[in-house]
């Protein structure tokens, strides 16, 4: 330290200066600064969901479900290439994890294997393993055979499922207007949602808790929903119950099994009114409209129920047939839940129920709150450490305030450039910083201090102090910084957002402490030449 | 300006090791009470890692707690517990797990907020709700003592890196304890112990090995220096040379931590309370754990006499 290269000195300041500039547009809103011109740095810190008030909902693909409706659809797949082919069989059904049925005739297997591997194609060919399809299929020789999804299958139907959920689950939130959601993968199966600034996650719930699988079946009259319940129900038929029973009307529909029509043909969805009361128009594509105009066509006089996740919505009488491939679904809906119908059916069904396996949710009140309570805070820890150290260490306590402050400007700056997530315990790991930056001046200056007991001349001592206290800095800073990392690695959220705080403030306490405590000493030092230094 | 007199005087020899037997003795008791009111009172889990669903609200005057308990002991939604939370008027309610699916716990916080607002009027302020299932609440908890068991494991491997066996060993011992009493003053105090909690004690890792590794460095310097001093008395030296160090960051610490504490948010107050704890009992443990327990592990000065030329002092 007997000359600092005035390079070196310009850099520190440079970086300090660096992040003064890349602090400054937090204190203006994001409108004014979108009107300055490009040049000027308009990164901010981002305020937490638990800052700001919003909803965190942590949503999981019902993967049971899915398998399930897998695998009953593969039994009826199976049922169509078994029968064509003579081959007979017994007790075909789901059994847990697997489907499972006997042959009849155990001679029959290879043909059986044959034919289910018509409609179990490959999913991808891998290396020497060879193929690999979406179900493992074994058949013994008493003719037992057991279906199992393969890992391969398992996990093609899991990932196409959460690609599509999350598509559909981002166009419905897209439909609520709110701002700048974020929508994610979480794991194998979970999507992630989180909404600045709502403060009722109720509405985002109902909107994400419905499948939403839009089918058209026709009404079977020939047996009371009474009958049908006491079990005399027709093999083609099944009951489903009312959607909305309070308006009167049946409890329960028997319907035709047949799915006649599904809303993956539906293009568009808008709230309209009908004798002033709200409905939902639709129209269907081309393939849909077709499909919609022959039914109409063929079954005038009957009624045509339009199931929304197994509950019947409503079962209007055809009068004549509709060949402009759009029609109205009456409900009783109110404005509101003739929006939210629209806003479903407009985005698409999911593959499988979600449910919500954690919610977070903070009102903006409080979240005000804790930013005002946060300031004070640290405003308030920021002047008595300050005060502390001038009081203890005079002038030397002055530089560490200066380097505390540098440090600060630092902090804010790195999480500005970087976009980082500030949450209430990012501000605890601010206010944390703020005690723990001046350890490494403290280490320093008692350093010094030692060595001027032992008789050094000050500018040795300063030396000596620098140079000796630096590897306790290190050690005292690294073991911090890796409980820091771990818990970065570990947190969401909230913690992770003081584990960005806390790793960042140990960095810029490194460098403040290294460098620029160093440049004020020994300006200060070769300026006035002191015979004694007064620590 | 003239500096305020000092906290610990320049000269100060401090006989820690002749009261190490007293202290250990009381730290040991300390952990092993800690671990018994921890597997039998248990820590008051947040739902974090039990599951439920937890509303924070304000009420439009004080909070008659008595009379809210009341009204929702009516609601037979099982486990309702209230707590005062800030100040007077707010209420942290927690609702154990419902039977049923996710509709069943959503049907359980309508039910508390309404029967709230019929019984108080509306002037009831809903500022936050949580709910956490099981399965993720079991997921936190394990990731929560996995994250633990890492950083502890990673200090070792540095600990032992920079150090002889003898002190990695030492620091180890002096951790556990930290981390045993934490959650011993945990139990004590009834304080809710959630994700934030964790983040508390990861921090306090990291931040008691500060002082330990101080400590440790200079004895490691000293006993280079003095070569025939015993090993409780250099002990002694190291600590009351680092004590300054010690004790001033210590209490910037702690000064910030209790302004966090007294007018910060209310909703990290768990975390701040664990931290000032981990600061004060981090500091302890460094001086009367960390340090002693080297003796015992039969530190001998050819352990670290090796790289002496290395550090040249």
């Amino acid at each position: 330290m007997r000359y600092l290269a005035p390079w070196r000195v310009a850099l520190v300041f440079g970086v300090v200066l660096l992040g003064l500039i890349a602090s400054l547009p937090n204190l203006f809103d994001r409108k004014t600064l979108e009107r300055l011109p490009d040049w000027v740095p308009k990164r901010q810190i981002v305020l937490g969901l638990d800052l700001q008030g919003g909803s965190h909902l942590l949503l999981e693909v019902d993967v049971d479900a899915l398998v399930r409706e897998r695998l009953e659809n593969l039994v009826a797949d199976i049922r169509s290439v078994l029968r064509p082919a003579r081959i007979g069989y017994r007790g075909l059904g789901v059994r847990g994890d697997s489907v499972t049925f006997t042959l009849t005739d155990p001679a029959q297997r290879e043909l059986a294997l044959g034919k289910i591997r018509e409609i179990d194609p490959p999913l991808q060919t891998v290396g020497f393993t060879g193929i690999q399809r979406e179900f493992d299929v074994e058949i013994d020789e008493k003719g037992r055979a057991v279906i199992r999804l393969s890992d391969a299958g398992y996990q093609k139907l899991v990932d196409s499922a959460v690609t599509q959920s999350l598509e559909v689950v981002r166009r419905r939130i897209d439909e609520l207007g709110t701002r700048e959601p974020t929508i994610q993968r979480q794991g194998e199966a979970r999507i992630l949602v989180q909404v600045p600034g709502e403060r009722d996650p109720g509405r985002i719930k109902r909107l994400l808790g419905r499948t939403a699988r839009l089918t058209f079946h026709l009404v079977d009259l020939s047996v009371s929903p009474e009958e049908a319940l006491a079990g005399r129900l027709p093999p083609d038929a099944m009951v489903l119950p009312a959607a909305n029973p309070e308006r009167g009307g049946p409890r329960y529909w028997v319907v035709k099994r047949k799915v006649e029509l599904s809303g993956e043909h539906l293009v568009d969805a808008q709230v309209t009114f009908q004798n002033g009361q709200p409905v939902v128009s639709f129209r269907f594509d081309s393939t849909g409209a077709r499909i919609f105009a022959d039914i109409t066509r063929n079954h005038v006089g009957e009624l045509f129920a339009i199931v929304l996740d197994d509950r019947v919505i409503s079962a209007p009488r055809i009068r004549e047939p509709i060949l402009g491939g759009s029609g109205i679904i009456e409900g009783g809906f109110t404005v509101e839940t003739a929006n939210e119908l629209a806003i479903l059916l407009r985005a698409g069904a999911l593959p499988a129920p979600l449910h919500v396996v954690e919610e977070r949710s903070v009102g903006p009140e409080l979240g005000a709150d804790s930013v005002r309570a946060g300031k004070i805070a640290s405003v308030l820890a920021l002047v008595l450490v300050a005060l502390f150290m001038l009081g203890y260490y005079g002038l030397f306590g002055f530089f560490a305030d200066l380097a505390l402050l540098a440090n600060l400007v630092l902090i804010v700056g790195a999480l500005s450039l970087l976009e980082a997530t500030l949450t209430l315990p990012g501000i605890a790991g601010i206010v944390l910083t703020i005690g723990m930056a001046v350890d490494s001046n403290v280490i320093i200056f008692e350093r010094i201090r030692e060595e001027l007991r032992r008789g050094m001349p000050p500018l040795s001592a300063i030396d000596t102090g620098f140079r000796e206290a630096l590897r306790a800095v290190i050690d005292a800073n690294l073991t911090t910084l890796i409980a820091g990392l771990v818990l970065f690695q570990f947190g969401t959220g909230p913690v992770k957002g003081f584990a960005v705080t806390l790793s960042i403030g140990i960095l810029t306490t490194l460098f403040t402490a290294v460098t620029f405590t160093r440049i004020l000493v020994w300006s200060w030092y070769t300026r006035t030449r002191p015979a004694t230094v007064p620590l | 300006m003239a500096p305020l007199p000092r906290f610990i005087p320049d000269d100060v020899r401090i006989g820690f090791m002749a009261r190490r037997h007293l202290a250990m003795a009381f730290s040991g008791a300390l952990v092993l009470l800690s671990l018994v009111l921890v597997f039998t009172v248990g820590l008051n889990f947040g739902i974090d890692f039990r599951g439920g669903s937890l509303i924070e609200l304000r009420m439009p005057g004080p909070a008659d707690l008595a009379a809210m308990r009341k009204v929702l002991s009516e609601l037979d939604l099982g486990q309702v517990e209230l707590q005062n939370f800030g100040d007077e008027r707010e209420v942290l309610i927690r609702i154990e797990r419902q039977e049923g699916n996710e509709e069943a716990q959503r049907a359980a916080v309508e039910k508390v907020k309404q029967a709230l607002v019929q019984a108080f009027g509306e002037g009831v302020e809903f500022r936050r709700a949580e709910y956490v299932g099981p399965k993720v609440s079991r997921e936190l908890f394990w990731d929560g003592v996995f994250a633990v068991g890492l950083a502890l494991a990673l200090v070792l491997v540095y600990i032992w890196f920079r150090f002889e066996w003898h002190f990695g060993a030492g620091a180890i011992i002096a951790l556990f304890h930290d981390v045993i009493t934490t959650l011993g003053v945990f139990v004590v105090t009834g304080y809710e112990f959630n994700l934030s909690t964790v983040a508390a004690i990861l921090t306090i890792v990291g931040y008691s090995l500060n002082d330990t590794v101080i400590i440790y460095d200079r004895i490691r310097e000293n006993m280079r220096r003095y070569k025939t001093m015993p090993l409780d008395e250099l002990i002694d030296r190291s600590i009351s040379e680092t004590l300054a160090r010690t004790t001033m960051t210590s209490f910037t610490t702690l000064l910030a931590l209790v302004v966090l504490y007294v007018v910060g948010p209310s909703v990290i107050s768990g975390f701040t309370f664990a931290m000032i704890w981990g600061v004060i009992v981090g500091t302890y443990s460094s001086i009367y754990i960390a340090a002693p327990i080297l003796i015992h592990l039969g530190l001998r000065r050819e352990a670290v006499a090796a790289p002496a030329a290395a550090t040249g002092s």
